[in-house]
């Protein structure tokens, strides 16, 4: 913060002439470097697709209605298998995540120094890389199909599942904890009797959440092979049967809503 | 029961030898505290916050761990027990909490039940399948502090003084030989307060347990506790009947203050002692 003083008076200003000349010149880069970028993007940019996109999508959307509503037919397996990738990825996500969240936990953690930044690590590691990813690398290890799609969920959701979990495990109340172990119980008890009750809101609450996560992503899970949904939609896609498209789109909606429904239900039920 | 009682009498239900606590702060919370406490008799542990009250109560049953010296509870050294010992000998102290500490999301009869925990196995206590005598003694209890028509409740369902009355079903089902009572009617009312104190000394009368009990409130723990020790910086420094705590001692202890409002109640007994 300097101070001039002018002819008696101090004058205050913001910034000292040499970080505003350094600060303008910072701005005069980032411009050029803007004109620069635009000028290069511009150079690549076919403007004759950019110009044509209203008119192309107006007339996929043409294309696209109304539905071709007997095509729901082939749609109850799909869908039914996608709710099954979600429901199942899920169930084994917690499976496996209750005990890694224990492991995290700071006043769970049978060992701070080695056993909680292994757990940490899965949960991170797992949470990092998209379910798409994991389904692409376990159909080339276990084939393509359904159960692909089931263990590419459940992967993705232990990170999810456990983090969220080992954060309520260390916000619980310690008293009840010290109560408990006060009475002579063995670790076990404490742990079924002084932190379990208490997370069990949290523990109801994450799973209907990532349940619900769950179901949008694998209905993309089809896309890469998968099983689901999305292989209804890759198909379609590929021979242009625009009207299956919008009816697959539809369907997708329509199990999400009812979802998020579900959920929300759960979730008020248990808070 | 009397007969046993008789022959306890004479012998320390609990002796603390040199007890420290240092804390990794470096913060010495008791500095070598020697006490004994004979069976069936009831004591309150007086002094200002942070005077190491708690800190003492739970280096007793290790839920701190004390640094040096030695905790007798009745012929064993409870500092030199390993993990399962330690869980066994657990049992014989009921612990009682300031804010209850129940398990709130468990009913009042999983809470009271939870007290036997250290003499029924993993399983059994996970499915709920209690010995039908643990079952009776927790409704015995729940009747004998007046909660068998909560038996049913969701622990924080429960008034504050309903849950404290839950806390000492708990920590009483164990059977214990010693009670350990940290604060109990801090966070009551003062008439709640007065009926659990009545209750907690009742039932030790009836048991003839030993009990340790911090206890914020001087003139409560005169009005119902045969001996008063003072600690003050983790020392102790008053341990007498409640009559002997004069407005010097309670200064000793809390440091400089008005105290003659506090036990003007104790010199209108001694009058009433004088007179007879």
């Amino acid at each position: 913060m300097p101070v001039l003083d002018k002819q008696g008076a101090q004058i205050w200003r913001r910034r000292t002439q040499g970080e505003t000349l350094f600060r303008w010149f910072g701005w005069l880069i980032g411009a050029a470097v803007f004109v620069v970028c635009w000028q290069r993007i511009s150079e690549s940019t076919t403007w004759f697709f950019v110009w044509d996109a209203p008119r192309i999508a107006n007339d996929i959307w043409t294309r696209a209605t109304p539905p071709r509503w007997e095509y729901i037919t082939q749609l109850g397996r799909p869908i039914w298998d996608t709710l099954n990738i979600a429901t199942l990825g899920t169930l084994i996500a917690l499976c496996l995540a209750v005990p890694v969240a224990f492991l995290a936990a700071r006043n769970t953690t049978p060992s701070a120094w080695l056993v909680r930044p292994i757990a940490l690590l899965i949960i991170v590691s797992t949470r990092s890389i998209n379910s798409l990813i994991w389904a692409l690398l376990l159909i080339a290890i276990i084939g393509p199909g359904v159960f692909a799609g089931v263990i590419a969920i459940a992967i993705r959701s232990i990170g999810f599942c456990a983090k969220l979990l080992y954060e309520a495990i260390e916000e619980i109340d310690q008293t009840q904890v010290e109560a408990i172990t006060a009475t002579g119980a063995s670790r076990w008890q404490v742990m079924a009797y002084g932190i379990v009750p208490q997370i069990l809101p949290a523990f109801a609450g994450v799973a209907v959440f990532r349940w619900d996560i769950n179901i949008r992503e694998s209905t993309v899970l089809g896309l890469v092979g998968a099983g689901g949904i999305g292989l209804q939609l890759s198909s379609s896609l590929n021979v242009l049967a625009w009207p299956q498209v919008s009816l697959i789109l539809l369907v997708i909606l329509v199990a999400v809503v009812i979802s998020e429904w579900v959920s929300a239900k759960v979730r008020g039920a248990i808070i | 029961m009397g007969l046993s009682h008789c022959r306890a009498r004479g012998f320390l239900m609990l002796r603390l030898q040199k007890l420290t606590k240092t804390y990794k702060t470096g913060d010495q919370a008791l500095k070598a505290i020697d006490l004994e406490v004979p069976k069936g008799q009831v004591l309150a542990l007086i002094g200002p916050s942070g005077a190491g009250k708690s800190t003492m109560i739970r280096c007793i049953n290790r839920l701190v761990e004390p640094t040096s010296g030695a905790v007798m509870l009745d012929e064993t050294d409870l500092t030199k027990l390993g993990a399962g010992a330690l869980r066994r000998a657990r049992r014989e102290m009921g612990m009682i909490f300031q804010e209850y500490a129940l398990v709130e999301r468990l009913t009042v009869m999983e809470n009271v039940l939870s007290g036997r925990l250290g003499y029924v196995g993993f399983w059994r206590s996970f499915l709920r399948r209690y010995p039908q005598s643990d079952v009776d003694e927790a409704f015995r209890l729940l009747d004998r502090v007046g909660l068998l028509h909560m038996a049913d409740k969701r622990a924080d369902e429960l008034s504050g003084g309903q849950r404290q009355r839950v806390g000492i079903c708990r920590a009483l089902i164990q059977n214990p030989k010693l009670l350990l009572v940290d604060e109990p009617t801090a966070s009551l009312d003062p008439k709640t307060s007065r009926q659990i104190m009545r209750l907690i000394t009742e039932l030790c009368r009836e048991r003839g347990l030993a009990a340790i009990i911090n206890i914020h409130d001087v003139a409560l723990a005169q009005m119902f506790v045969p001996r008063i020790v003072g600690l003050r910086f983790g020392e102790i420094v008053f341990d007498g009947v409640p009559n002997a705590l004069t407005p010097e001692k309670l200064t000793e202890i809390y440091g400089e203050e008005d105290w003659e409002a506090t036990i003007e109640k104790v010199d209108d007994e001694e009058d009433v002692e004088a007179a007879e």
